[in-house]
C-alpha cells in the first residue's frame, strides 16, 4: 500500500510537489531558528557564567544589593576559608574569587605627567597561578590581539579599543586610580602586557584584566573579594540543581540580620538573565507553533486544491466501490509520506545552515552598541540531539492536519451522483 | 486722646525696633563668617576619623594653607596613606602618591570622589571661595543651637559652579561661626550635613575644632574632623605651593 502511494507521489508530482516544498521550507526554518535560539542561549549562558555570574555566585548581602556598582566596601572577607568551606560542601563546583573594580587608567608622559586618562572597568581573577582555569574562562588566549598574557605580578591586559584610545601598547606603564575597600583613593602602577578583544561590548570599551592578588594589594583588600563564583565542573549550567544549592546555602544564614553575611545567587537570578531565559523558552515554543499554524493552513489549502483537481479521481475510486474511509485514509497516508520526505529534506537543509552558523556565528554587535550587560557580540547556532527531530513536529502535524481537514470532502460525495458527475 | 493713642501704638511697636535694628543683613552675616573662616596663612594638624560601613579608621593630616587659593596637605598616618600629598592651587588639584611616584591631576568627575573614603569629596575640599561670592543669602530666623544663639540663613547659589545649590546655615550670632550646615541639591535632596561639636579659642579667633561631616547618601556614621593644633599667620614655605614640591 505504502509503496503504491509512494509511487503515486513520485510519478504524479503535480499533486505532491507544492505540499512537499511547503513542508521543506517550514521544517528548514524551524530547524534553523531552533538551532540558532539554542546556540544563542548557550552562548549567553557560557559568556555570562565565565565573564561575571558563574553558575552560582556568593557575595555579601550588601554587595548583592548594589552588585552593578562594584561595591567593594561590602566585599566578602576571609575568602580563603570561605572557598575552602564551599569546596568541601559543594564539590561539584570549581570555586574562584573575583574582584570587579572601576577607576581610571592614567598614562604618564616622559615627565610623569598625565598624557591620557580614561575610565576603566576591570575583572581581577587568578590568572597567574599555574593550572588556574580563569584565563580559559575569560578566553584571554583566544582574545589576545597584541603582546602576551600576564606572566608576572603587576602586569595587566586591557581591551584593544581602550589601548588605542589611551595611546598605549604592550610594555607601557599606566597608573590605575581606584577606590580601596574602605573608600580611599588608591594608585598603583601596572605594566601593560597585552591587549585583548573580549567579544563583549561593555568590556571592549573599557575592560581591564588583572591578577586577583595584584588588585587585592592595590585596593587594600587582604583575603577579601567582591564575589566568589562557582562553576559546574562539567561546565554545563543545571538550573534546577543550582537553584537547590543556592537555597540550601542561603538557608544556613536565614533569620540573621547582618548585611555582611554571604548570600548565593544562581546565574539566572543575576543581570535579569531569568528574563532572557524565559524569552528563549517562549521563543522556541513560538517557533514550533508559528510554523505549525501557517504550514497547516497552507497545506489545508493545498489539500483543498488537490481535492478539486483530484475530484474525478476520487469520484472514480468511490464509483468502483472503494470505501470512503479507505480513500480518506490513503490521502492521510499520502500526506504523511509527503510530511516525512519534506521533514527529512527540510531537516537536512536546516542542519546544514545551523552547522554553518555554529561555526561562523552572526555578529550582533550593531544592536549591542549601548549594551552594558555581558552578552557576546557573536552568537552561534548549536545543534543538539533534539535539532534532528524538532522539524518533524510541524512537518508531520501540518501535512496531516491540512489533509485531514481538506479530505473531509470525500465524505460529502454522494454515490448516486457520481456517475452523473463523471458523465459531465 | 490722640496723644494717648499714639503712645499706645508707640509702646506696642517699640519692642520690635530693637530686634530689627540689631538684625544684620544676611550679607553682613556671611561677610563676617567669611572673614572668620578664610584668614591668611595657617598650619593645621588634624585627624580625620572615618566611620565606615564596617569599622572606623583614623587618618592624620598636616596642612599648610595660604589664603583661599593655596593649600598643601600631607598624610602622616596610617602607614598605607603616609606620604600622600595633595596640592591645591586655585581651581586645580593634584595628588602625589609615593607608591607610584606619580602626580595626578584630579579633575572632572574625580572631584566628586570621596577623600580617603571619608564623607568629604575633593569638591568639598576645593571649596574655598567666600560664601558671599557664590551664594545669595536671606535670614530665615533665629534658633538656639549647642546652647548658642544662632541666625538661620538660607543660601541659594548665584553661580553655576557651586557644588551645592542651596545651603541652610546656623551661624553663631556672637562668634560668627557656622555651627550646623545642611547642603542640598537643586532638586531639594539633602546631600551633606556638617555639625560642629566643639569650638576653641586660638590666637583670638574662634575655631571649630571638632566637626562631623555626613554624606546623606552614604551609609555609616559620618566623618569626624578634629583639629589637634592650629597656627595662624605663620610663614609657609613657598616651595610647598609648587607642583615639583609634591615629589620632595
Amino acid at each position: 500500500m505504502i509503496s503504491f502511494l509512494f509511487k503515486g507521489i513520485i510519478r504524479d508530482r503535480s499533486r505532491s510537489l507544492f505540499p512537499f516544498l511547503t513542508v521543506v521550507a517550514g521544517v528548514f526554518l524551524t530547524v534553523g531558528f531552533y538551532c540558532y535560539m539554542k546556540g544563542a542561549e548557550f552562548d549567553i549562558t557560557r559568556y555570562s557564567a565565565n565573564m561575571g555570574t558563574g553558575h552560582v555566585k556568593v557575595m555579601t548581602r550588601a554587595y548583592a544589593k548594589e552588585a552593578d556598582q562594584f561595591p567593594n566596601d561590602a566585599a566578602l572577607t576571609g575568602v580563603g576559608a570561605l572557598i575552602g568551606g564551599l569546596q568541601e560542601k559543594y564539590p561539584e563546583f570549581d570555586w574562584a574569587a573575583r574582584i570587579l573594580f572601576g577607576g581610571l587608567l592614567d598614562v604618564p608622559d616622559e615627565k610623569g605627567e598625565t598624557r591620557s586618562q580614561g575610565p576603566v572597568a576591570g575583572i581581577a581573577a587568578d590568572i597567574l597561578t599555574p593550572g588556574s582555569k580563569e584565563p580559559g574562562r575569560l578566553a584571554l588566549e583566544k582574545g589576545l590581539i597584541r603582546g602576551r598574557l600576564p606572566s608576572k605580578s603587576k602586569e595587566i591586559l586591557i581591551s584593544e579599543e581602550l589601548s588605542r584610545k589611551l595611546g598605549i601598547g604592550p610594555g607601557d606603564t599606566a597608573t590605575f586610580i581606584g577606590v580601596s575597600m574602605d573608600g580611599s583613593m588608591t594608585m598603583s602602577n601596572f605594566i601593560l602586557s597585552g591587549t585583548v578583544r573580549f567579544g563583549v561590548q561593555s568590556l571592549d570599551r573599557m575592560g581591564v584584566i588583572a591578577d586577583g592578588a595584584d588588585i587585592r594589594e592595590a585596593l587594600d583588600m587582604p583575603d577579601a573579594a567582591g564575589e566568589v563564583l562557582g562553576f559546574y565542573k562539567n561546565s554545563l549550567f543545571d538550573r534546577e540543581k543550582a537553584t537547590a544549592t543556592a537555597r540550601a546555602f542561603n538557608a544556613l544564614y536565614e533569620g540573621r540580620e547582618d548585611d555582611f553575611l554571604p548570600t548565593m545567587l544562581t546565574l539566572t537570578e543575576q543581570n535579569s538573565l531569568d528574563a532572557y531565559f524565559a524569552m528563549f523558552e517562549a521563543a522556541q515554543a513560538a517557533i514550533i507553533a508559528i510554523f505549525l499554524l501557517p504550514m497547516s493552513l497552507v497545506l489545508w489549502n493545498a489539500g483543498l486544491l488537490g481535492s478539486l483537481r483530484r475530484y474525478g479521481e476520487i469520484g472514480v475510486r468511490l464509483a468502483i466501490g472503494e470505501d470512503k474511509r479507505h480513500v480518506y485514509k490513503s490521502m492521510l497516508a499520502e500526506s504523511l509520506i509527503i510530511g516525512v520526505l519534506g521533514s527529512v529534506v527540510g531537516t537536512i537543509l536546516g542542519l546544514a545552515v545551523a552547522y554553518w552558523l555554529q561555526t561562523k556565528g552572526i555578529d550582533i554587535s550593531g544592536v549591542l552598541r549601548n549594551a552594558t550587560i555581558l552578552i557576546p557580540t557573536v552568537l552561534h547556532a548549536k545543534i543538539t540531539p533534539f535539532s534532528y527531530f524538532i522539524g518533524f513536529i510541524p512537518g508531520l502535524l501540518a501535512t496531516f492536519l491540512g489533509t485531514a481537514i481538506a479530505g473531509r470532502g470525500v465524505y460529502k460525495r454522494q454515490t448516486a451522483q457520481l456517475f452523473k458527475e463523471l458523465e459531465t | 486722646m490722640k496723644k494717648i493713642l499714639a503712645l499706645i501704638i508707640l509702646a506696642a511697636v517699640l519692642p520690635v525696633f530693637p530686634v530689627l535694628s540689631q538684625a544684620p543683613s544676611a550679607e553682613t552675616i556671611l561677610d563676617r563668617v567669611d572673614r572668620n573662616a578664610v584668614p591668611g596663612n595657617k598650619i593645621v594638624m588634624s585627624e580625620m576619623i572615618i566611620h565606615g560601613r564596617r569599622d572606623s579608621r583614623s587618618i592624620k593630616i598636616k596642612s599648610w594653607i595660604e589664603g583661599e587659593d593655596k593649600a598643601f596637605t600631607e598624610y602622616l598616618y596610617p602607614p598605607r596613606e603616609q606620604g600622600i600629598k595633595m596640592l591645591k592651587l586655585g581651581d586645580q588639584l593634584w595628588t602625589y602618591s609615593p607608591a607610584t611616584d606619580r602626580t595626578i591631576s584630579i579633575s572632572g568627575h574625580m572631584l566628586r570622589q570621596s577623600v580617603m573614603g571619608s564623607d568629604l569629596s575633593y569638591e568639598d575640599m576645593m571649596e574655598n571661595k567666600k560664601l558671599r561670592e557664590v551664594y545669595t543669602a536671606k535670614v530665615n530666623g533665629e534658633e538656639k543651637f549647642l546652647e548658642r544663639d544662632c541666625w538661620v540663613l538660607e543660601l541659594v547659589a548665584n553661580k553655576g559652579e557651586a557644588a551645592y545649590y542651596t545651603r541652610k546655615l546656623w551661624v553663631d550670632k556672637e562668634r560668627d561661626l557656622i555651627l550646623r550646615e545642611e547642603r542640598f541639591a537643586k532638586s531639594g535632596k539633602l546631600l551633606k550635613t556638617l555639625d560642629v561639636k566643639s569650638v576653641i579659642r586660638a590666637q583670638d579667633r574662634w575655631v571649630p575644632n571638632h566637626v562631623v561631616f555626613k554624606d546623606a547618601l552614604k551609609e555609616g556614621q559620618g566623618t569626624e574632623f578634629k583639629i589637634d593644633t592650629i597656627e595662624f599667620d605663620v610663614a609657609v614655605p613657598a616651595y610647598l605651593f609648587d607642583k615639583a614640591g609634591l615629589r620632595r
